[in-house]
Protein backbone atom coordinates (compact mmCIF):
# COMPACT_ATOMS: atom_id res chain seq x y z
CA UNK A 1 0.00 0.00 0.00
CA UNK A 2 1.02 3.21 -0.44
CA UNK A 3 2.79 5.62 1.97
CA UNK A 4 0.16 8.13 2.44
CA UNK A 5 1.75 11.97 2.89
CA UNK A 6 -1.12 12.80 5.50
CA UNK A 7 -1.01 11.40 8.98
CA UNK A 8 -2.64 7.78 9.35
CA UNK A 9 -4.86 7.17 12.41
CA UNK A 10 -2.23 5.73 14.10
CA UNK A 11 0.49 7.85 13.78
CA UNK A 12 -2.23 10.22 14.90
CA UNK A 13 -3.13 8.24 18.39
CA UNK A 14 0.58 8.48 18.70
CA UNK A 15 1.05 11.70 18.53
CA UNK A 16 -1.69 12.58 20.59
CA UNK A 17 -0.74 10.05 23.52
CA UNK A 18 2.78 11.35 23.60
CA UNK A 19 1.08 15.10 23.89
CA UNK A 20 -1.53 14.20 26.59
CA UNK A 21 1.49 12.68 28.63
CA UNK A 22 3.86 15.00 28.38
CA UNK A 23 0.82 17.80 29.59
CA UNK A 24 -0.20 15.29 32.27
CA UNK A 25 3.30 14.47 33.16
CA UNK A 26 4.20 17.51 33.59
CA UNK A 27 0.77 19.01 35.41
CA UNK A 28 1.76 16.13 38.14
CA UNK A 29 5.64 16.36 38.22
CA UNK A 30 5.82 20.24 38.95
CA UNK A 31 3.91 20.12 41.52
CA UNK A 32 5.61 17.23 42.83
CA UNK A 33 8.73 19.11 43.02
CA UNK A 34 7.46 22.03 44.75
CA UNK A 35 5.68 19.41 47.22
CA UNK A 36 9.09 17.82 47.92
CA UNK A 37 10.97 21.06 48.55
CA UNK A 38 8.67 23.94 49.62
CA UNK A 39 9.47 23.72 53.39
CA UNK A 40 13.03 24.65 52.37
CA UNK A 41 12.03 27.63 50.48
CA UNK A 42 10.34 29.31 53.84
CA UNK A 43 12.67 31.18 55.58
CA UNK A 44 12.06 33.15 58.65
CA UNK A 45 14.33 35.34 59.09
CA UNK A 46 14.73 37.61 62.24
CA UNK A 47 16.27 40.11 64.64
CA UNK A 48 16.11 40.23 68.33
CA UNK A 49 17.99 41.55 71.22
CA UNK A 50 19.02 38.54 73.75
CA UNK A 51 19.28 40.03 77.08
CA UNK A 52 22.31 38.58 78.92
CA UNK A 53 21.96 39.80 82.20
CA UNK A 54 24.05 42.45 84.20
CA UNK A 55 27.66 42.54 82.85
CA UNK A 56 28.96 42.00 87.15
CA UNK A 57 28.01 38.41 86.37
CA UNK A 58 30.93 38.01 83.81
CA UNK A 59 34.43 37.95 85.73
CA UNK A 60 37.56 39.76 83.64
CA UNK A 61 39.63 37.98 81.54
CA UNK A 62 37.88 34.39 81.44
CA UNK A 63 35.42 33.39 78.80
CA UNK A 64 32.47 32.82 80.83
CA UNK A 65 29.02 30.93 78.87
CA UNK A 66 25.59 32.08 78.68
CA UNK A 67 22.86 29.84 77.41
CA UNK A 68 19.47 30.58 75.99
CA UNK A 69 16.88 28.97 74.14
CA UNK A 70 14.30 30.22 71.27
CA UNK A 71 11.74 28.66 69.75
CA UNK A 72 10.40 28.88 65.81
CA UNK A 73 7.62 26.85 63.99
CA UNK A 74 9.32 24.30 61.58
CA UNK A 75 6.30 22.30 59.74
CA UNK A 76 3.53 21.98 62.39
CA UNK A 77 5.82 21.98 65.41
CA UNK A 78 7.56 24.50 67.40
CA UNK A 79 11.18 23.57 67.33
CA UNK A 80 13.09 24.92 70.45
CA UNK A 81 16.74 25.97 69.53
CA UNK A 82 19.65 26.60 72.28
CA UNK A 83 22.34 29.36 71.62
CA UNK A 84 25.38 29.72 73.70
CA UNK A 85 27.20 32.59 74.24
CA UNK A 86 31.00 33.00 75.26
CA UNK A 87 31.12 36.35 76.76
CA UNK A 88 35.06 37.61 77.51
CA UNK A 89 35.68 40.58 79.51
CA UNK A 90 39.63 41.95 78.81
CA UNK A 91 41.95 43.25 81.19
CA UNK A 92 40.98 46.56 79.74
CA UNK A 93 37.52 46.58 79.75
CA UNK A 94 36.76 45.78 76.26
CA UNK A 95 34.18 43.01 75.92
CA UNK A 96 34.10 40.32 72.84
CA UNK A 97 30.59 38.16 72.54
CA UNK A 98 31.14 34.69 70.32
CA UNK A 99 28.56 32.20 69.06
CA UNK A 100 30.15 28.78 70.50
CA UNK A 101 28.76 27.49 67.27
CA UNK A 102 32.51 26.45 65.47
CA UNK A 103 32.72 27.57 62.12
CA UNK A 104 33.67 24.44 60.58
CA UNK A 105 30.62 22.53 60.87
CA UNK A 106 28.65 23.80 63.58
CA UNK A 107 29.39 21.45 66.55
CA UNK A 108 29.71 23.38 69.88
CA UNK A 109 33.31 24.58 70.90
CA UNK A 110 33.92 25.02 74.76
CA UNK A 111 36.59 27.34 76.21
CA UNK A 112 38.95 24.45 78.11
CA UNK A 113 40.84 26.87 80.62
CA UNK A 114 44.37 24.79 81.09
CA UNK A 115 44.54 25.37 77.01
CA UNK A 116 43.98 28.84 76.99
CA UNK A 117 41.45 27.85 73.66
CA UNK A 118 38.53 26.95 72.56
CA UNK A 119 37.97 23.73 71.70
CA UNK A 120 35.73 21.67 69.34
CA UNK A 121 35.13 18.05 69.90
CA UNK A 122 33.83 16.96 67.02
CA UNK A 123 37.66 17.45 64.64
CA UNK A 124 39.69 19.22 67.16
CA UNK A 125 39.49 22.87 65.92
CA UNK A 126 41.26 25.36 68.66
CA UNK A 127 40.35 28.97 69.17
CA UNK A 128 42.34 31.47 70.78
CA UNK A 129 40.75 33.98 73.04
CA UNK A 130 40.28 36.28 70.25
CA UNK A 131 38.06 33.36 68.21
CA UNK A 132 40.87 32.83 65.81
CA UNK A 133 41.88 29.68 64.33
CA UNK A 134 44.69 27.95 65.94
CA UNK A 135 44.45 24.96 64.81
CA UNK A 136 42.45 22.17 62.94
CA UNK A 137 39.72 22.67 60.23
CA UNK A 138 37.80 25.73 60.83
CA UNK A 139 37.83 28.08 58.02
CA UNK A 140 37.56 31.62 60.05
CA UNK A 141 37.46 33.01 63.39
CA UNK A 142 34.50 32.33 65.73
CA UNK A 143 31.64 34.31 64.58
CA UNK A 144 30.81 37.53 66.76
CA UNK A 145 27.60 39.11 67.93
CA UNK A 146 26.91 42.75 68.15
CA UNK A 147 26.22 43.84 71.49
CA UNK A 148 25.01 46.63 73.86
CA UNK A 149 25.32 47.81 77.09
CA UNK A 150 22.55 49.57 78.83
CA UNK A 151 22.31 50.52 82.94
CA UNK A 152 25.10 47.96 83.39
CA UNK A 153 23.04 45.04 82.10
CA UNK A 154 24.33 43.52 78.16
CA UNK A 155 22.00 42.20 75.33
CA UNK A 156 23.40 40.86 72.22
CA UNK A 157 21.63 41.04 68.39
CA UNK A 158 20.78 37.95 67.43
CA UNK A 159 20.28 38.08 63.66
CA UNK A 160 18.93 35.12 61.69
CA UNK A 161 18.44 34.00 58.26
CA UNK B 1 19.51 4.07 10.90
CA UNK B 2 19.91 6.97 13.26
CA UNK B 3 21.33 6.82 16.79
CA UNK B 4 18.28 6.15 18.50
CA UNK B 5 17.59 3.51 16.14
CA UNK B 6 20.82 2.42 16.71
CA UNK B 7 20.44 2.29 20.50
CA UNK B 8 17.29 1.16 20.47
CA UNK B 9 18.55 -2.24 18.42
CA UNK B 10 21.58 -2.60 20.82
CA UNK B 11 19.11 -3.11 23.57
CA UNK B 12 16.47 -5.00 22.11
CA UNK B 13 18.66 -7.57 21.13
CA UNK B 14 19.89 -7.97 24.68
CA UNK B 15 17.00 -7.14 26.43
CA UNK B 16 14.45 -8.33 23.91
CA UNK B 17 12.14 -5.10 23.93
CA UNK B 18 10.29 -6.10 20.89
CA UNK B 19 9.49 -9.61 22.28
CA UNK B 20 8.18 -7.46 25.40
CA UNK B 21 6.06 -5.66 23.61
CA UNK B 22 4.49 -8.45 21.09
CA UNK B 23 3.62 -10.04 24.00
CA UNK B 24 2.33 -7.49 26.15
CA UNK B 25 1.15 -4.83 24.42
CA UNK B 26 0.46 -6.25 21.00
CA UNK B 27 -1.58 -9.39 21.79
CA UNK B 28 -4.25 -10.24 20.27
CA UNK B 29 -7.93 -9.80 21.89
CA UNK B 30 -11.56 -10.83 21.03
CA UNK B 31 -13.77 -8.08 19.64
CA UNK B 32 -14.68 -6.63 23.53
CA UNK B 33 -15.94 -3.08 24.67
CA UNK B 34 -14.82 -0.32 27.17
CA UNK B 35 -15.91 -2.80 30.06
CA UNK B 36 -12.67 -4.87 29.34
CA UNK B 37 -11.08 -1.68 30.53
CA UNK B 38 -11.23 -1.43 33.85
CA UNK B 39 -8.48 -3.83 34.35
CA UNK B 40 -5.90 -1.42 33.00
CA UNK B 41 -8.03 1.10 35.21
CA UNK B 42 -7.27 -0.36 38.33
CA UNK B 43 -4.58 -1.32 37.79
CA UNK B 44 -3.31 2.70 36.74
CA UNK B 45 -5.10 3.44 40.05
CA UNK B 46 -3.20 0.90 41.82
CA UNK B 47 0.11 3.13 40.43
CA UNK B 48 -1.25 6.36 41.54
CA UNK B 49 -2.17 5.41 44.67
CA UNK B 50 1.29 4.30 45.16
CA UNK B 51 3.16 7.14 43.63
CA UNK B 52 1.01 9.55 45.55
CA UNK B 53 1.47 7.48 48.87
CA UNK B 54 4.82 7.76 48.92
CA UNK B 55 4.64 11.74 48.39
CA UNK B 56 2.90 11.42 51.93
CA UNK B 57 4.79 9.83 53.72
CA UNK B 58 7.43 12.47 53.23
CA UNK B 59 5.16 14.60 56.04
CA UNK B 60 3.08 12.31 57.33
CA UNK B 61 3.99 11.19 60.78
CA UNK B 62 1.66 7.48 62.09
CA UNK B 63 1.64 8.69 65.81
CA UNK B 64 -1.70 10.06 67.54
CA UNK B 65 1.07 13.39 68.68
CA UNK B 66 1.47 14.13 65.03
CA UNK B 67 -0.89 12.32 62.74
CA UNK B 68 -3.39 15.25 62.55
CA UNK B 69 -1.24 18.39 62.97
CA UNK B 70 1.48 16.60 60.01
CA UNK B 71 -1.83 16.24 57.93
CA UNK B 72 -2.87 19.68 58.51
CA UNK B 73 0.55 20.75 57.62
CA UNK B 74 -0.02 18.75 54.25
CA UNK B 75 -3.02 20.45 53.70
CA UNK B 76 -2.18 24.20 54.22
CA UNK B 77 1.54 24.49 54.80
CA UNK B 78 3.16 22.45 52.16
CA UNK B 79 3.04 23.46 48.00
CA UNK B 80 0.49 21.52 46.27
CA UNK B 81 0.08 19.43 49.33
CA UNK B 82 -3.68 19.51 48.97
CA UNK B 83 -3.36 18.48 45.71
CA UNK B 84 -1.16 15.10 46.40
CA UNK B 85 -4.12 14.29 49.35
CA UNK B 86 -6.35 15.13 47.15
CA UNK B 87 -5.12 12.80 44.72
CA UNK B 88 -4.65 10.02 47.02
CA UNK B 89 -8.16 10.65 48.74
CA UNK B 90 -10.43 10.47 45.69
CA UNK B 91 -8.50 7.92 44.33
CA UNK B 92 -9.01 5.38 47.34
CA UNK B 93 -12.35 5.92 46.70
CA UNK B 94 -12.53 5.40 42.71
CA UNK B 95 -10.20 2.41 43.02
CA UNK B 96 -12.78 0.71 44.43
CA UNK B 97 -15.23 1.26 42.68
CA UNK B 98 -12.98 0.30 39.47
CA UNK B 99 -12.08 -2.51 41.21
CA UNK B 100 -15.51 -3.57 42.06
CA UNK B 101 -17.11 -3.04 38.69
CA UNK B 102 -14.18 -4.91 36.76
CA UNK B 103 -15.21 -7.89 39.15
CA UNK B 104 -18.85 -7.46 38.52
CA UNK B 105 -17.88 -7.27 34.86
CA UNK B 106 -15.72 -10.52 35.02
CA UNK B 107 -18.72 -12.17 37.16
CA UNK B 108 -21.69 -11.36 34.52
CA UNK B 109 -19.65 -11.89 31.37
CA UNK B 110 -18.97 -15.49 32.96
CA UNK B 111 -15.18 -14.85 32.35
CA UNK B 112 -13.96 -16.37 35.30
CA UNK B 113 -14.82 -20.05 33.87
CA UNK B 114 -12.40 -22.28 32.71
CA UNK B 115 -9.66 -22.16 32.29
CA UNK B 116 -9.52 -18.70 34.53
CA UNK B 117 -9.78 -19.90 37.62
CA UNK B 118 -6.96 -18.90 39.06
CA UNK B 119 -7.09 -15.45 37.43
CA UNK B 120 -10.69 -14.98 39.46
CA UNK B 121 -9.25 -16.00 42.70
CA UNK B 122 -5.71 -14.07 42.56
CA UNK B 123 -8.42 -11.09 41.96
CA UNK B 124 -10.55 -12.28 44.73
CA UNK B 125 -7.50 -11.68 46.80
CA UNK B 126 -7.03 -8.00 45.22
CA UNK B 127 -10.33 -7.23 45.96
CA UNK B 128 -10.35 -8.29 49.79
CA UNK B 129 -6.73 -6.19 49.85
CA UNK B 130 -8.11 -2.88 48.53
CA UNK B 131 -10.96 -2.96 50.72
CA UNK B 132 -8.58 -3.73 53.16
CA UNK B 133 -6.32 -0.75 52.18
CA UNK B 134 -9.06 1.35 52.40
CA UNK B 135 -9.87 0.06 55.70
CA UNK B 136 -6.16 1.03 57.11
CA UNK B 137 -5.84 3.74 55.06
CA UNK B 138 -9.40 5.19 56.74
CA UNK B 139 -7.52 5.68 60.32
CA UNK B 140 -4.41 7.45 59.33
CA UNK B 141 -5.96 11.51 59.03
CA UNK B 142 -6.71 10.69 63.16
CA UNK B 143 -9.47 12.78 63.25
CA UNK B 144 -12.65 12.04 65.06
CA UNK B 145 -14.34 9.88 61.92
CA UNK B 146 -11.28 8.23 61.53
CA UNK B 147 -10.98 6.83 65.13
CA UNK B 148 -14.53 6.13 65.73
CA UNK B 149 -15.10 4.80 62.50
CA UNK B 150 -12.25 2.22 63.34
CA UNK B 151 -13.34 1.54 66.81
CA UNK B 152 -16.58 0.14 65.10
CA UNK B 153 -14.60 -1.46 62.59
CA UNK B 154 -12.39 -3.26 64.62
CA UNK B 155 -15.46 -4.44 67.11
CA UNK B 156 -17.46 -5.78 64.16
CA UNK B 157 -14.96 -8.73 63.94
CA UNK B 158 -15.56 -9.21 68.07
CA UNK B 159 -19.18 -10.45 67.69
CA UNK B 160 -18.23 -13.95 65.97
CA UNK B 161 -18.14 -16.93 68.11
CA UNK B 162 -15.09 -17.57 70.08
CA UNK B 163 -11.86 -15.81 68.45
CA UNK B 164 -13.67 -12.80 67.69
CA UNK B 165 -12.91 -10.62 70.62
CA UNK B 166 -9.24 -12.12 70.16
CA UNK B 167 -9.63 -10.54 66.25
CA UNK B 168 -10.80 -7.03 67.65
CA UNK B 169 -7.39 -7.17 70.08
CA UNK B 170 -4.93 -8.01 67.20
CA UNK B 171 -6.33 -5.54 64.65
CA UNK B 172 -5.65 -3.21 67.23
CA UNK B 173 -2.88 -4.27 69.12
CA UNK B 174 -4.60 -4.25 72.63
CA UNK B 175 -7.80 -3.71 74.15
CA UNK B 176 -8.13 -0.21 73.19
CA UNK B 177 -7.63 2.07 70.22
CA UNK B 178 -4.09 3.42 70.36
CA UNK B 179 -1.05 4.47 69.43
CA UNK B 180 -0.18 0.76 68.84
CA UNK B 181 -3.31 0.49 66.46
CA UNK B 182 -2.46 3.73 64.53
CA UNK B 183 1.04 2.14 63.73
CA UNK B 184 0.06 -1.59 62.81
CA UNK B 185 -2.72 0.26 60.64
CA UNK B 186 -0.21 2.44 58.92
CA UNK B 187 2.24 -0.60 58.56
CA UNK B 188 0.13 -2.68 56.70
CA UNK B 189 -1.30 0.34 54.85
CA UNK B 190 2.09 1.02 53.38
CA UNK B 191 4.06 -2.50 53.58
CA UNK B 192 2.06 -5.53 53.84
CA UNK B 193 -0.62 -4.92 51.88
CA UNK B 194 1.04 -3.12 48.80
CA UNK B 195 3.42 -5.80 48.42
CA UNK B 196 0.50 -8.15 48.44
CA UNK B 197 -1.05 -6.43 45.95
CA UNK B 198 2.08 -5.89 43.54
CA UNK B 199 3.07 -9.73 43.76
CA UNK B 200 -0.89 -10.56 43.06
CA UNK B 201 -0.90 -8.21 40.26
CA UNK B 202 1.93 -10.03 38.58
CA UNK B 203 0.03 -13.14 38.60
CA UNK B 204 -3.28 -11.88 38.02
CA UNK B 205 -1.44 -10.04 34.50
CA UNK B 206 0.50 -12.73 33.74
CA UNK B 207 -2.07 -15.34 33.60
CA UNK B 208 -4.15 -12.48 31.58
CA UNK B 209 -1.16 -12.51 29.21
CA UNK B 210 -0.61 -16.36 29.24
CA UNK B 211 -4.33 -17.27 28.83
CA UNK B 212 -6.04 -14.30 27.02
CA UNK B 213 -8.77 -12.70 27.48
CA UNK B 214 -12.13 -14.12 27.04
CA UNK B 215 -14.68 -12.75 24.32
CA UNK B 216 -18.15 -11.39 25.02
CA UNK B 217 -20.66 -14.73 25.32
CA UNK B 218 -23.23 -15.21 22.49
CA UNK B 219 -26.55 -16.94 22.74
CA UNK B 220 -25.11 -20.11 22.43
CA UNK B 221 -22.61 -20.30 25.16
Amino acid sequence: MAKSPHLSRREFGAILTAFLGTVIGAVVGLPAIGYIISPALKTQSKEAWVPLGPLDNYPVGVPTLFTFTRTKVNGWEKTVNSYGVYVFRKEGGEIEAFSNLCTHLSCRVTWQAEAGEYICPCHDGHFDTQGEVTFGPPPRPLDKYEFKIEDGNLSILLREA
Amino acid sequence: MSTAQKVYTWLDERLGLTGIYNVVLDRKVPKVNWWFTLGSASLFLFVMQGVTGIFLTVYYVPSPDHAYDSIQYIMNGVSFGWLIRGIHHWGATLMVVVVSIHMLRTFYLAAYKYPREVTWLTGVVLFLATLSMGFTGYLLPWNQRAYWATTVGTEIPGTAPLIGPLVTRVLRGGADLSAVTLARFFSVHIWFLPAIIAATIGIHIYLVIRLGISSIPDKDD
